[in-house]
């Protein structure tokens, strides 16, 4: 029965899409069409074609369901090597121009690049590796299967779905030019969608847990997926200009709309890149130190103290605007008192290993989860730094934010997704152990190598182009022209592409390792993947 | 099963939780940390009050410290301007070609019309003034429209071939091959014939057709000898100096097409001394006459 219903389904969106392509007011909007229609009318096919077959067997409830995890862990490596890749491109594109390929302009400038870049490493392979490790952890420490059948396989290939939507489009220049939330307004409603079936996993997984507690990790997976979709929502009300193109106008206007859009822009760093990676450390170091976690009372408190205040941030991106002077203060005074909550994380992941600290001469993988926490307590001290007016009057619109946003990206979120793809592989294959403990250590290495040099680049960039802008000579007058700290940068340009090239050859070697740890690293009994209670 | 924390003598008691073998100690929060979050509290509390902060119903508190970032960055350009006042009185006031004579007012002039440069002309001429295709270098002795420092100023003040200025300098060339004055082959041959004016090499048994075309069509504004007009902004054409190009193909699209370069009015965005100082600048870059 269920099937006729998807079939009508199915088929509705493939016809709907058909007219789509026929009225389509845009290339973007129009090869969106027909990516939609082949995605619905390929599975129309394959729904025909098994409809009255004999169902297969359910899994059985008392089992963990990997296969969504498995192919996560598969998503996250390999959008994350793309994301990677096309940064060194746009890197090497600011420091050489001629990489913009006047023969593919329109298609491959920094301009259309640049989103190409940010949305790959943040929501295909940051979000990949949420939606997997939380997928993993609400599982394992809920004791119960995930909630709601196919609907996370819905979640994952609904959100490939995006994707590659949101990636295309920008190629095609689709955009409502909002950082971080480019996708035009059928992208979005689209997200909305698969983000709400996530929710639903996520909470029915959680109700059924068959723990008595709900374990920290998942109070911040909880509240990242619950603000994530809020500010997805509130950031991308718009209108569109025609049902039948992808261009849209926002509801909000001039300062307002600013407004929105760093409050989104804020809190998806701290929900997304933030909270949501929280959770995945405060599962991944205590498994992999073998360790109890640090303080109980620290996770509560801080947890509380970290959602409450983050919210409240966004302002400090608007110093010196059209926005209203109290808006600002109140932005940075938050940012300020958000310091010691972010440490909190950071004071919990480095603590837990007090009595494993020996550890990390034996174990690279536990040596690049205490790196990642030791970046992230780097940017987060930096960041409340960075909002204070006086400070924000020199690093604002500099490199500066840029190193930033990468030893946090790089170092933090990069690092701890890493060492969660270290554990997960051999665990989720059923291997004995990864293919090779040094191949982990060179990518170890190369990355924060790669890191040192790029946030090291970025230091200087961006303090010598906010001094040099405003340098005035003897009567007030400046001293230089925009072009000439362009110019002046041009070393540190290349520094920073060397950085990322490191960074991104790391990443190669760890999709090879964990290639060959599901190749040909000894198998192992199966262990952990039915649902028993620890306790 | 899977692997529980391990635990060692010594260790803290647990809560008694565990979640996939994940347990959790009962440490108290570190009081370094607790200390450091009540203080920015306190900190965030009295900031708030010393500077706008609180939304209330029609406007926020204004802060006991009075402080604004308008009135603050007022308050800067006006300490500036004051500073500036007199000496700037006193560049609008002088004859423009006596600035250069007078040391304190000329060093001024090309502090501040540095910086004008560098605001406003550098996109087009570059920050070093070298220009680029299209957009005359300005440290050369070549000029099109005089390069005095009063012809300097009239160019800057009132721009080139714009419309929003009546007293622009204006002139055009026609499109010659584009509005059929001239056949290919003629606009073949003064192209050859203008290459041979600076020397250029060029296709010889085209030159003397050229001479004669150039005669019936381009002395009145170029001269006799090709060296051009300033009254008109018409290049030299014998000096190998080229705004846009002086290699075939280029001369031929000039031909053909005719160019039309402008440059806007600086009058209603810059203040007279602003104005002034920029051409005191410019004529000192190496080729003020």
């Amino acid at each position: 029965m269920s099937n006729y219903i998807k079939l009508v389904v199915l088929g509705l969106i493939t016809l709907i899409s058909m007219i789509a392509i026929n009225y389509a007011r845009d290339t973007a909007y129009m090869v969106h069409g027909v990516i939609v229609m082949f995605v619905a009318g390929g599975l129309f096919l394959y729904t025909v074609r098994r409809t009255d077959e004999p169902e297969p067997p359910a899994a059985p409830q008392t089992e963990y369901f990997d296969s969504v995890v498995r192919a996560g862990v598969i998503a996250t490596a390999l959008w994350g090597v793309v994301g990677f890749l096309v940064g060194v491109v746009i890197a090497f594109q600011l420091a050489f121009p001629q990489l913009n390929l006047d023969w593919a302009q329109g298609f491959t400038n920094f301009g259309r690049l640049r989103p190409l870049h940010t949305s790959a490493v943040i929501f295909a392979f940051g979000g990949n590796a949420l939606i997997a490790t939380s997928f993993y952890v609400v599982q394992r420490t809920c004791a119960a299967r995930l909630w709601g059948g196919n609907l996370a396989w819905f979640v994952f290939w609904g959100y490939q779905l995006f994707i590659i939507l949101a990636a295309t489009g920008y190629l095609l220049g689709s955009t409502q030019s909002k950082e971080y939330a480019e996708p035009e307004w059928h992208v979005d409603l689209w997200l909305t969608v698969v983000w709400l079936a996530y929710l639903a996993v996520f909470l029915g997984t959680l109700v059924k847990r068959k723990e008595p507690h709900i374990y920290v990790a998942n109070w911040f997976f909880l509240s990242f997926i619950v603000t994530v979709a809020m500010l997805h929502v509130i950031n991308n009300l718009s209108i569109p200009v025609s049902i039948w193109g992808s261009k849209s106008v926002q509801v909000f206007s001039g300062v307002q709309d600013a407004m929105t859009q760093w409050w989104y822009g804020h809190n998806a760093v701290g929900f997304f890149l933030t909270a949501g990676f929280l959770g995945m450390m405060y599962y991944f170091i205590p498994k992999q130190a073998e360790r109890p976690v640090y303080s109980y009372k620290l996770s509560i408190i801080h947890f509380w103290a970290l959602i409450f205040l983050y919210i409240w941030a966004g302002p400090h991106h608007l110093h010196y605007t059209a926005l209203p002077d109290w808006a600002t203060t109140l932005g940075m005074v938050f940012s300020i008192v958000l310091w010691m909550p972010s440490w909190g994380g950071m004071i919990n992941g480095l603590m837990t290993l007090s009595g494993a600290w020996d550890k990390l001469r034996t174990d690279p993988v536990i040596r690049m989860m205490v790196i990642s926490v030791g970046f992230y307590g780097m940017s987060t001290f930096e960041g409340p730094m960075m909002s204070i007016r006086a400070v924000n009057a020199l690093s604002h619109y500099t490199d500066w934010t840029i190193g930033h946003v990468h030893s946090g990206a790089l170092g933090w979120n990069g690092m701890i997704t890493f060492g969660a793809l270290y554990y997960l592989v051999p665990v989720l294959w059923k291997r004995e152990r990864l293919y090779s403990l040094s191949l982990v250590s060179w990518h170890f290495w190369l990355a924060t190598t790669g890191i040192v040099l790029y946030a090291a680049a970025m230091w200087v960039t961006g303090i010598m182009e906010g001094l040099m802008w405003r340098e005035v000579d003897a009567n007030g007058f400046l001293v230089n022209s925009f072009a000439d700290t362009v110019a002046a940068k041009f070393p540190m340009y290349v520094v920073r592409g060397l950085g990322g090239v490191m960074y991104l050859a790391g990443a190669v070697i760890m999709c090879y390792n964990l290639w060959m740890t599901v190749r040909s690293a000894p198998a192992k009994e199966a262990v952990g993947t039915t649902a028993i209670p620890a306790e | 099963m899977s692997k529980k924390s391990q635990k060692f003598e010594g260790d803290p008691k647990t809560t008694g939780h565990s979640w996939d073998g994940i347990e959790e100690f009962d440490n108290p929060m570190p009081r370094w940390w607790l200390w450091t979050l009540y203080a920015t509290i306190i900190w965030a509390v009295g900031y708030t009050i010393a500077y706008p902060a609180w939304p209330m119903i029609n406007s926020a508190t204004a802060g006991l410290l009075g402080w604004s970032s308008r009135a603050a960055v007022a308050e800067q350009i006006a300490a500036v301007e004051e500073g500036n006042a007199s000496i700037n009185a006193q560049l609008v006031e002088v004859a423009l070609t006596s600035i250069p004579d007078n040391a304190e007012l000329d060093t001024y002039a090309v502090s501040a019309g540095g910086a004008v440069f560098r605001t406003w002309c550098a996109q087009c001429h570059g920050s070093g003034a070298a220009g680029a295709k299209g957009y005359p270098n300005l440290l050369d002795d070549d000029w099109l429209w005089g390069g005095d420092i009063e012809a300097i100023y009239n160019t800057v003040a009132h721009g080139i071939r714009n419309e929003d200025d009546e007293d622009a300098r204006y002139s055009e060339m026609p499109a010659f091959g584009r509005d059929e004055i001239l056949e290919p082959e003629q606009v073949d041959q003064v192209v050859n014939y203008v290459m041979s004016l600076s020397g250029t090499p060029q296709d010889a048994s085209m030159v003397a057709a050229g001479a004669e075309v150039y005669a019936d069509n381009c002395v009145a504004c170029h001269g006799e000898d090709g060296t051009g007009d300033r009254e008109q902004g018409a290049p030299n054409l014998a000096d190998a100096i080229w705004l846009y190009g002086g290699d075939y193909d280029s001369l031929t699209a000039t031909v053909h097409g005719s160019r039309f370069g402008v440059m806007p009015a600086w009058t209603n965005r810059l203040t007279e001394a602003q104005i002034r100082a920029v051409s005191v600048y410019v004529h000192q870059l190496g080729g003020g006459e």
